[in-house]
Formats: structure tokens, sequence, C-alpha cells
């Protein structure tokens, strides 16, 4: 099925089941922990025996020596393999760094091999004893440094330029010129990299944690230049990704290579301080923002620069991409420049590019509205656009964000925020309200799902796509459950099979509204094939209450499959409206903090995020979405960094106790407003993604609500209390 | 981890035997932190006695009008007893400062005082780290150094002690009693417990080779109100930039130590004396030979900042 031209009335308009606060279909398998993730899984031919991957000491060089003599002769150990020993292996199209190392080096605790043992602490214990020498190369850990080598780029990454930016900066009678520095962030994900991993003949099969199960199957097959028809990828269940399980990891790759090595099945979690050097994370942005604007506070010139750093070959940080497309102003620059770093991989995290990018956008919007005198709110309404600022003849399908800002400003109080800064206290208390946009753009991906009617009248839908978290199970059960008149609880959901039909996947917050246009193009054709079973017109009958209507006829939808179980399978693809309109996501984030006069300790009070994202298929697991999102938000503002050592390249603060992300005691009550939307050019669904717009400038708001307490403007994040302890005010 | 043996001993005399005795011998409690280190290969004791057989797990009251705190008492019990919550806050405070909810369970408090430190260079075995494997040098020194310590560090190390609780016990006076192989007990004041690094920091405190903690002592309550002021990057589970344990009086005399700063539970008594005159002139004295990196400069400040805070709160 092609998705063409806008979607007129249709079965899920009824929305008896989607829109529906519907609890977590998985949630009791959940909270009993009989939802096995990767590592846990029983189903596996034989006893797995357990694999402990050693990562490279250096961050750039070579291997001189590896010797194994110690470790092979401790107890319980099976094989060790490295790039000595292993066959030759290819590289996935997604990674940029090898998955396994040696004899070079390219980035610090690069796999370098496995040990395999009967036991987990045997396999660490003799991972231990394999002694490695090495001849450290010079590297490039800096990305100020690097910064002046870095180089344009080219395709989707290009400057833009659109007018005379230059020109109408420099007329503008308001100018902003800013810097500003975004950190190294880990995903940080409470699930580690883990996989079991067996061969049977020369067919792979891997319990892993993947957000991209064709994807992963795909890279698999290239990594041991296999026919993909010959790896089978399971992941029914994820606990957490955010972007580092997009892809292939060394985990998976690890396993298959002790498994062939010693004819078991493997399993390997990663330890956590490889979670973040071994893995991916998104990288450190410097950023330039100028803005200019009329004395009336219009916006006539946006300049967006963004510098960025990943291994040769790798990509940047789209930190400019919204900038193209949040404001109205006729002269606009982006520009994006890549330097060669040797840390771990740069890649993905949610909302990669509008995290930082926002982050700084926003903190910019605030300052050019003080710069004014205006409200940053009345700001931001001032500069809406109801069409590409690139492209004027193309408008957005659907765009209320006024509305966001406007609906969230009365609900959270905003009139009674001071303007002037550090104006309101509480005994010690500095405090201060903060707003920002929150923007990401939808992208549809093509799905594809299988549905079958059974004779005692379940529906069951197989698909390949995954649920880290996120809710798809649900989401997809209540699609079908709506598409053919059922209860959620006559609907079974099976995901995360590379044998089920691929589907979107999850990522780039397009996993909901695909991965469900995909199920309800399923059920469209599992509705022929039901009427036609049943002799009835497939044009009109109707799915209600469990039973097919069609004229004065009706049957219940078992009887259809009396006589053998109806399949159907089917793929929702999309034609050319994302081109002829842009689709995306809006919403605003408002924030009120405490700064503590004295120690500078910041506590974040109450947020707010109102968000137009089309339509909700269900509230209660995108309120989830929107709140994990503002959470992570909340540490990006205020505590998460990797911390480079710029000597020896690599993050130093590799464990969860010196990463700091928010626990309980920094999230206050946090509210999520949901516009009564349904965006008919994106989607039968009418739906757009919440998982990663939730993101999108939560950080700014913070940012914006500490300055507007402390009259101390913190232009690198994360906004830590030694940034700006000294200028607080004096202590008594 | 390596392959070790393991025994329980019956009384604190033959366990101090049992690890005198054994080359790589170790105690083990509540095992909080040694088991995290002997996993990454950290420590590597060949043997562990296990002293929770020991029944120094009580709070009982001394002759002299103080608590002798069994080793053994966890955290979470420490914190709890009615005593202690109405004559030494500070230290309920401290402890219900650190860690969570669950290690505070299962930690002791002998096993607390000998915690080792949370810099990330010690924790990484790739890294050159004095303290982990002596004469390797410390990656600390020019690295990340946001965390660690500023005052009593050396050209060895700059790591601090990760300590709520120690800091407490520092400004309470409290004393550590111990025993040995031979059955000979003696009272070590804690501000002589922890030694600083000098050129050999691995060498944490004073007790001899199979010297084991049976008990803290804090002496007879010494009023005033008490302070535990804990900063850090988040609201809970962080180890302390800077941690301000303080006792202090109507007319606005009192003590102060700090956490967060030093290798052990910084204190100094002429610092003390300057407390009516205003945490400037506090900060000035205790930090006068601090020698911060450029990223840990602002915990000078902060120290200063937070006495003031508590200082604030005692006048309000």
């Amino acid at each position: 099925m092609k998705f063409e031209t806008p979607a007129g009335a249709n079965p899920i308009d009824a929305m008896k089941v989607i829109g529906q606060a519907v609890d977590r279909v998985d949630g009791k398998l959940k909270t009993t922990g009989q939802a096995p993730y990767a590592y846990e899984h029983k189903d596996v031919p034989g006893k797995p025996a357990y694999g402990y991957v050693i990562g490279a000491g250096i961050a750039k060089g070579r291997v001189a020596s590896m010797n194994t003599a110690e470790a092979k002769r401790m107890p319980g150990v099976l094989a060790v393999v490295s790039a000595e020993n292993a066959q030759p292996l290819g590289k996935g199209q997604m990674n940029t760094a090898k998955l396994l190392g040696g004899p070079e080096v390219d980035h610090y605790h690069q796999a370098l091999a496995v040990v395999v043992a009967e036991s987990f602490e045997q396999a660490r214990s003799a991972a231990n004893a394999v002694r490695i020498e090495y001849e450290r190369g010079s590297g490039r850990f800096d990305l100020a440094k690097a910064k002046p080598g870095a180089q344009p780029l080219t395709g989707n990454d290009a400057d833009t330029h659109t007018g005379d930016f230059e020109g109408a900066f420099a007329a503008a009678p308001v100018q902003l010129d800013q810097t500003y520095t975004t950190p190294d962030q880990n995903h940080a994900m409470m699930e580690p990299f883990a996989t079991i991993a067996w061969w049977e003949g020369d067919a792979l099969s891997v319990w892993t944690s993947n957000q991209m199960i064709a994807w992963n199957k795909k890279e698999l097959a290239a990594t041991f230049k296999m026919p993909p028809e010959k790896v089978h990828v399971r992941s029914p269940y994820v606990g957490g990704g955010f972007g580092g399980k997009l892809f292939l990891r060394a985990d998976a790759v690890m396993a298959a290579l002790g498994a062939k090595a010693c004819g078991r099945p493997v399993k390997i979690a990663l330890p956590r301080p490889f979670m973040v050097n071994n893995a991916t994370h998104r990288p450190a942005t410097i950023q330039r923002v100028r803005i200019g604007t009329t004395k009336e506070g219009r916006i006539t010139a946006i300049g967006h620069e963004s510098w960025s750093g990943d291994l040769p070959g790798g990509g940047p940080e789209v930190a400019t991409q919204q900038t193209r497309l949040l404001y109205a102003g006729a002269n606009r620059l982006t520009a994006m420049r890549l330097a060669e770093l040797d840390l771990p991989e740069a890649n993905a995290m949610r909302a990669p590019g509008e995290a930082p990018g926002m982050m700084v956008l926003e903190i910019a919007i605030d300052e050019t509205a003080e710069k004014l005198g205006m409200d940053p709110v009345e700001f931001r309404v001032l500069n809406d656009t109801q069409v590409d600022p690139e492209h004027p003849e193309r408008p957005f399908s659907q765009r209320n964000f006024v509305r966001c800002l406007q609906e969230g400003a009365a609900r959270f109080g905003w009139s009674r925020r001071k303007a002037k800064p550090g104006q309101v206290r509480e005994g010690r208390w500095l405090i201060g309200m903060g707003v920002a946009s929150a923007f990401r753009n939808n992208i549809n991906m093509t799905s594809a799902a299988r549905v079958r009617l059974a004779g005692d009248g379940v529906v069951t839908v197989e698909t390949d796509m995954t649920d880290i978290g996120t809710g798809s199970y649900t989401i997809i059960a209540q699609t079908a459950a709506e598409m053919m008149g059922l209860p959620v609880e006559k609907v079974r959901v099976k995901l995360g099979d590379s044998s089920f039909p691929a589907s979107a996947g999850s990522g780039g917050q397009w996993g909901a509204n695909s991965s469900t246009s995909g199920v309800y193009a399923a059920c469209v054709k599992l509705r022929e094939a039901v009427a036609q079973r049943l002799g009835m017109d497939p044009a009109t009958a109707e799915f209600i209450d469990g039973e097919v209507r069609a004229g004065n006829r009706s049957a219940s939808l078992a009887e259809a499959a009396k006589s053998g179980e109806i399949v159907a399978e089917e793929a929702m693809q999309w034609g050319d409206l994302a081109k002829k309109f842009q689709q995306s996501t809006f919403g605003a984030h408002f924030v009120e903090a405490a700064v503590d006069s004295y120690t500078g300790e910041t506590r974040v009070r109450r947020m707010l995020a109102v968000c137009a994202a089309g339509r909700i298929l269900n509230p209660k697991t995108a309120r989830s979405q929107v709140i994990g999102a503002m959470t992570m938000g909340v540490g990006g503002a205020l505590m998460e960094e990797l911390a480079v050592d710029r000597r020896f390249g690599f993050f130093v603060n590799h464990d969860l106790a010196g990463y700091e992300v928010p626990v309980h005691a920094d999230i206050p009550h946090q509210e999520v407003i949901f516009l009564d939307e349904a965006d008919d050019k994106v989607s039968p669904m009418k739906a757009k993604g919440v998982g990663e717009l939730g993101l999108c400038g939560v950080g700014a708001a913070v940012a914006n609500a500490v300055y507007n307490a402390t009259g101390v403007r913190v232009r690198d994040y994360p906004i830590t209390l030694d940034k700006y302890l000294a200028k607080l005010p004096a202590i008594a | 981890m390596k392959a070790f043996t393991y025994e329980r001993a019956k009384t604190p005399a033959a366990a101090a035997a049992a690890v005198a005795g054994h080359k790589g011998g170790k105690f083990i409690a509540g095992g909080t932190n040694l088991l995290d280190l002997m996993k990454l290969e950290i420590e590597t004791p060949t043997h562990l006695v296990d002293v929770q057989d020991l029944g120094l797990d009580k709070i009982e009251e001394t002759a002299e009008g103080g608590l002798r705190i069994g080793t053994l008492v966890s955290n979470t019990a420490l914190a709890a007893d009615a005593r202690v919550r109405r004559d030494y806050g500070v230290l309920t405070r401290a402890i219900v400062a650190g860690a969570s909810g669950q290690l505070r369970n299962k930690a002791t408090t002998g096993g607390n005082l000998l915690q080792r430190t949370r810099c990330p260079y010690f924790y990484d075995t790739n890294q050159a780290c004095n303290k982990r494997k002596p004469g390797s040098g410390c990656a600390a020194i020019g690295g990340f150094s946001r965390q660690l310590g500023v005052i009593g560090t050396s050209d060895a190390c700059i790591a601090t002690h990760p300590s709520d609780m120690a800091i407490a016990l520092r400004v309470l006076d409290a004393a550590v009693e111990t025993v040995d192989a031979s059955g000979a007990t003696r009272s070590v004041p804690i501000g002589e417990f922890h030694r600083l690094p000098g050129d050999t920091p691995h060498v944490e405190n004073v007790l001899q080779r199979g010297e084991l903690i049976t008990s803290v002592t804090l002496p007879k309550p010494l009023g005033g109100r008490h302070f535990y002021h804990k900063v850090r990057d988040r609201a809970s589970y962080a180890f302390a930039l800077v941690s301000v344990a303080a006792v202090l009086n109507e007319d606005g005399s009192g003590r102060v130590a700090f956490g967060g700063v030093a290798p052990k539970p910084w204190r100094v008594e002429a610092a003390d004396a300057k407390m009516r005159s205003g945490a400037s002139a506090v900060a000035r004295t205790a930090f006068a030979d601090a020698r911060p990196t450029h990223e840990n400069a602002f915990k000078v400040t902060l120290a200063e900042r937070t006495l003031a805070a508590v200082m604030q709160e005692n006048r309000a």
C-alpha cells in the first residue's frame, strides 16, 4: 500500500481503541520479570558458554603483541578469539569503526579479543590474564583544537544559504552573535549491549538487544560475509536504546566469533565502561548562532554554524537542521563542519542534531528576546512561519506551534515571570522561569506487517518492529484492534524477529507512526480477505464489536476463520507528500528552576510540555515518552557530560557513578499536554512521533530558567555550578 | 576476579590473626566496595576473612557518656539509632546523604572508613595510578580532575576519600578502636586514622597488617546544632563536590570538617577558632595550603559558600 494522498476517513477515526490510554499490553510481563531480555533467553540450543570482551587500553596505535598463553591455560577457558585467529570480517555500512580491532587500534576500548569460558567469572578472569603490549600512536582528541581544520560537508549536510545572510545580519538593528558548546553524551540505557549467538551449520542466530532488526540482520551478514537469509535476529524486548542500539555492536560480533570458535552458543553482555568507550556517543559540538532582527523583533537574518568531530569516515552532529525550519526570516545560513577525532565513534543519540542544536538555538532566542526587551514567548510567536522558510511555496502539513506556546504560557502561569533576571527570591533560593520551543521533523519509513486471524477470533500481528520501552506492543495491538473491530485483549503482538516482515524499526521518532501504518495496511488486506471469505462486499463491510457487518448481514469475525486461518501481509510505503508538505512535530517547554544563591545548587521545580504531534495513539505511553525525554533534557542541561581525557583520548567517567543522569530527587512534577490533532497528510494513522520531540528544547528551557533565576548566562553545557558560582550574589 | 579462599572468623583476634597469617589476606564485611574492586582486579586478595559473625554489631553507651559503635553496625542502623539522631545529628545526616538505601543496608561502620577513593583513574586499570600500582604514576594529575582533591594531596596522588560518614565522625572527634593478631587493642583518633598520600598513596590509614577495626567511639554529646550540607551535581546518589559537617553553637562558635576536598576528612582546628568571624575567615585558614587544579579550583569557593549557607541556617 502506498500513501500518496491525504488520508480520508478510515476505520482508525472511530478511535474506540486508538487514542485511548490503554495500559501496556506487555506491562505485566515486565513488572513480573517474565519478559526475557537478550542475556536471559533460555531458548538456545545447548548450554551457552560465556564471553568476555577485551577492549583496547589505548586510544590510537597498534597491538605490538598479544600473549594469550596464560589465559588459555586457565580453568574453564574454551577459546580466545582475536583478529589474529578470527576469520576475516567484513564491515557493515552503518558503523564507522571496526567492531573487532587489531592490530590497528582506532579508539579506546575497541574490542580486540573475546575470551570464552564455561562461566562468566572464568571468562572475565582469563580476559584479565591476556597480556597486550601496545605501540602508542598519536591521536586527535580535542574538538576545540581540531576546529580550524574541520571540513565542510556535502549532500544533506551541505551548507545552506537563503537570501543574503551576511548583509542582512550586518544591517540588522538588533544583533545576537554568540558561541556555545555542548558536551559528548552517553545513552546510558539500563540494559547493556548483550547477545547470545550460535551457529547451526552456516546459519547464525542471535538473541540480541537492538532497535533495528532488518538493519542488524544485514550488518551481521555483511560482517560475516554470508547471505542475509542465513541470519536470524531476535530482539523481542529491549531495555532502552536511545539510538545506541540502532546499529550492530561488538557484543553480537564477538559472541558470534566466540560461538564459532567453541562450537556452542556464547552469551556476552558488555560491561558498563564499554557502554561508553566501546560503543557510540552523541558528540560534542561548538556552535555559533547569529540572529538579526528589526527593532520590532522580526527576524531578518538567522545563521547557525556547528562544529563536531568523529573518527575518519564518520558523520557530523546535525545540530543546525532545525534552524532551517523553525522560525521565519528571509536571510538564512546554516553550516556544519566535521573534524577528525580519534575518540570513540560518534553516532546517533535520541534527537540527534536537535538535542544539542535546539539547546543552543533556544538559548540564543532567549538572549535575542532579552536584547529586544520582548517576552520570549511573544518573540517566538511573532516569528512563527506556516511555510518552509527556504521554500515558501512549501507549507507545513500542520503547524500548531503558536498554540503550544500560548496554551503552555497560560497553564504555566508564565505571566508571573519577571523579565529582569535575579529578582525572585525565596529565602536563599533564586527562582526563575524559562521557556523553549520543541521542534522535530516527522519521518516515515517503509514498514510491513503480517496479520493472522485464527478460528478463535484472535488476531496475531507479526512484524520485526521493536519495543525499546516505548510502547510499540501496545499501540500495534490498539491499531489491529481498531481495524478489526476487536478489543485489545483479542490481539496478540509478536515483535522483534527477523523472520517477520521488516518494519520501520525504532529510531528517529518514526517508529510509532510508521509501524502502525504498516499494521494498518496489513489489516486493510485482512479485512478484504475476511469479507471475501464471508461472501460480503469488502468495500462496505464494517468491523465492529467482533462482528463483520455488510448490508443486513452480520457474522462474527471468528466465523470467517473457522475453516482455516486467514493471513494477510502488506507494507506501507510512502509517496511524495513529505516533499509537498513539511511534516513536523511541535511543542513548548516551560520550566521553573531554583538556584541556591549560596551554593549554586540547582533544583528544577516544575516542568510543563505542550505538544502538537498529530493524533496521539495512546496518551499514556505517549506521555511516558515525553516525561522520559524531559528527564533526559534535565540531565543534558544540568549534569550529563562525558569527560574527555585529551591526553589519552578516552571518556574518563565511563560508569554510572561518574556519568550522572538525573535521579528521582532531581525530577519534579512533570505535566504534559497534547493538543487534539490529526494530521491527514502524514499517514492513515494521522499520527506523528513524540519520542524525540519531548527532548528537543528541554535543556534550553532549563538553561533559560536558571538564567532568569540568577542573571548569569552560561553558554557551555551542562550548566554545572562551577561555571557560575563565582558570579552569584556575594554571601553574607 | 582472582580466585580466593574464604573463612568466617569467630573472634576479633582470630580474624586479625587469620588476615595477618595470610599473605594477601583481607577482611570482608559488607563488601559494597571490596567486591566491585575485586571484579575489576584492583583488589586481588587471595584469602578473605569474613567478620560478620564477630558480634560487633551493637551500639552501646560508654562510661564517658558517649557511644561505642560496633564495626559491623550497618550505615542504616547507625543513622536510625535514636541516640545518634538525638545527640549526633550530623552523623545521621551525613550517612543518609551517602550512597543509596540498599548500599547503606549492607555497608558497615568499619568498612565505610576503609572504602577506597572514587578517582576514575584508580578505577581504570589501563591508566597509571600510584594508589593502585605504586610507582606507576598518576594519570589524574593533568587529566580530568574536577572531582578530585584540592588540599592534602601530593605530586603522587590527588584522590579524595569519598566517605560522608567519616566527615561527621571527624567533626565529632570520634576514635577508631582496633585489635591485632596478638589481641592487643588501641584507640586511634579519627583525625590520625587516615594518612595523607605523600609518596605512598597506596597506604591510606594507620592500620597494621591484620589489625581489625572493632568499633568507633563517640565522645559525650557536644550539644549545638548539627549540619551536614552535601553539594553535588545531582540531588542524590552522587559523591560530594564539597560537603560541610558542622556543629554550631548559638553564638556562632563551633567546629567544621569538609568532605570531597582531601584524601581524608578535612578539619583544621585553627580554622574552627575563627567560626565567629564568618565563613570566609574559616575557609581562608582551612584551605590556606590548597593546591587545586584548574578544573577543581571552584571547590575552595564552594566550600566557603557552603559553610556560609550552614552558618546562615544556624542564624535563621
